[in-house]
């Protein structure tokens, strides 16, 4: 078994991160808000700056030495970031964040619909149907409503039980489902998904599978081509990168096959004045200047998680989910939400009598950095009835110190507002 | 321990109105009503008024949320019941400039009584649109 993070490793793992010797309100920061944006190591922000005044230029245009390395470090940065998602560099399309590239899939998805004969194998319509799951992240689901709106196709959605445990995709994958999309991990249950059994009922039926990667990528060791999905997105900002870059997968025949959903300068072969051809993926879904000093800042950070180890960062997670599960669950009046299965380190819950806010507020004074309200996911608080909860989120830099301080904070909110029998 | 600005903040008056609500109730014959959502956080309000020859005859609200929102909604149905349209507006915003005051505008015990408890709320910005939901409700309300 994988060793986890030692308490001492931890130590030394969080004076590469600036931001956590900073205090707030008084107290030191104790950032368990890891699942909405992680921080940042100093290596990261080096690699950023170092572009920007050694490398500068703009990519994939002009012949000049500066450009010429400018391209070739943004080209490596691809390589180096397939590595660790098993997959290849022409399957990596750079996107500002997930968000865009579940959008960018939906709506080259849509365009496919009136592109005419050479894409009609992927258009969707009318008796056609798309399906995700009742514990989506907003972003994860409202692409695929609009899809379903453009296109006249039906949406549907794998339910959860009380507890926020998938059911059964028996009679709701069918022959006339076209795509299922998913998490990998659930954003407000912390929980891994069956990837597995889902890929296996979508690829069954013919379905293509798009896998929200964004809370597995940072947590988890990643091999897409062993997942077998056939796309996959992620933001580089919650796994120790700048915000603005982000990560679409998909696999090489399907991004070929796919029209561009962005076009311009980049993206091309031949242009006239009537039509323009299109380079294959990935630059086909590359339009216009790109975000090159993030995604060099990006695979630095990778390879920062790569030298830990992602067998360890998830033993850590590991380790950080069972702390975190076990204190909250001692604590009276406290519901974990989705308290099962295999999981990274996050953890949502409800405090009875006391609103999610104020439990949040209670913590912000001490110093503590949490997550309050609905994490982007309205569907499955309404379906656990409720309409916001108090997530906790870790990362490699949390310390077992850090998530007991936070499970005190919670205990002692309790007499603060009252609620104790 | 918790600071003196968190206690400054959640006064015992506001808990107090959080557990026991003033004004929650459905009145009849509503002339105005208003639902406000906060997407941020879910907090919710609706607020109906009755308002007879200018005058707020009866308020009721509705709604769920954190404490200082539904405390903001419990004191200002206190205030606003049986005042003029006009008072009720001059209320509004005066307890809308307070707010957003940064800390540095206190409401006015005469005229706020109790509810001057949620003078603690306008030094944390992120609360300001919790203590503000009711009362833009009101406003709402009552100009339909």
């Amino acid at each position: 078994m994988t060793s986890t993070l030692s308490e001492a490793e931890v130590m030394v793992i969080r004076q590469d991160f600036p931001i956590l010797s900073t205090t707030v309100n008084g107290r030191p920061l104790t950032y368990l808000d890891s699942g909405a944006t992680s921080q940042k190591p100093t290596v990261v922000l080096d690699a950023e700056r170092r572009f920007y005044e050694e490398r500068n230029s703009a990519v994939h245009r002009g012949a000049h030495t500066l450009a010429a390395l400018a391209t070739e470090e943004f080209e490596d940065a691809r390589e180096t970031v397939a590595r660790f998602v098993g997959a290849s560099a022409e399957e990596i399309v750079w996107t500002s964040n997930a968000t865009e590239g579940i959008n960018l899939v939906a709506y080259a998805l849509s365009n496919a619909s009136t592109a005419g004969p050479e894409y009609a194998a992927l258009a969707l319509g009318p008796g056609d149907e798309i399906v995700v799951t009742e514990l989506e992240h907003h972003a994860n689901l409202i692409p695929w409503q609009q899809l379903a709106q453009r296109t006249g196709a039906t949406l549907r959605f794998i339910p959860v039980d009380d507890d926020g445990a998938l059911a059964s995709h028996e009679g709701i994958i069918t022959e006339r489902t076209r795509v299922v999309a998913f998490s990998h991990v659930s954003n407000v249950l912390g929980v891994i998904n069956p990837v597995a059994s889902l890929v296996a009922a979508a690829h069954a039926v013919g379905a293509i599978v798009v896998l929200d990667a964004c809370q597995s990528a940072p947590h988890l060791p990643l091999d897409l081509h062993a997942l077998n999905v056939d796309f996959a997105v992620f933001s580089g900002h919650k796994m120790l990168a700048p915000t603005g870059i982000g990560v679409l997968y998909g696999r090489r025949e399907l991004l070929n096959a796919l029209p561009p959903f962005l076009t311009g300068g980049s993206m091309i072969t031949t242009v006239t004045m009537e039509s323009a051809a299109f380079l294959p993926a990935p630059q086909r879904f590359e339009a216009g200047t790109q975000r090159v000093s993030q995604a060099i800042a990006l695979a630095t950070a990778v390879d920062y998680l790569s030298a830990i180890g992602m067998d360890r960062v998830a033993a850590h997670g590991t380790a950080m989910s069972e702390r975190l599960l076990a204190g909250l669950r001692g604590i009276e009046g406290v519901r974990v939400l989705g308290d099962f299965g295999d999981r990274v380190g996050l953890a949502s819950f409800e405090v009875a009598g006391i609103h999610a806010h104020d439990v949040g507020q209670f913590l912000d004074d001490r110093g503590i950095a949490v997550r309050v309200g609905h994490h982007c996911a309205q569907p499955l608080h309404r379906r656990l009835g409720l309409t916001s909860s108090t997530r906790a989120s870790g990362s490699i830099y949390t310390t077992e110190a850090e998530i007991d301080l936070f499970l005190q904070g919670v205990a002692d909110s309790r007499t603060f507002f009252g609620v104790t029998s | 321990m918790s600071s003196d600005d968190l206690q400054g903040l959640y006064q015992q008056l506001i808990l107090d109105h959080y557990k026991n609500p003033h004004g929650r109730v459905t009145i009849e014959s509503p002339t105005g009503e208003s639902h406000q959502l906060n997407p941020t956080c879910g907090d919710e309000v609706t607020l109906s008024v009755r308002v007879t020859d200018g005058v707020v005859e009866a308020i009721g609200w509705e709604g769920h949320g954190c404490s200082i929102s539904q405390a903001s909604a419990s004191l200002l149905s206190t205030l606003v019941e049986s005042t003029t349209v006009d008072d009720a507006g001059v209320l509004l915003e005066e307890f809308r400039t307070a707010m957003r005051s940064r800390g540095t505008v206190e409401l006015d015990e005469e005229r706020f009584g109790d509810a001057i408890a949620l003078n603690g709320v306008s030094r944390y910005v992120a609360r300001v649109k919790c203590a503000m939901l009711p009362w833009v409700a009101l406003e709402a309300a009552l100009a339909g």
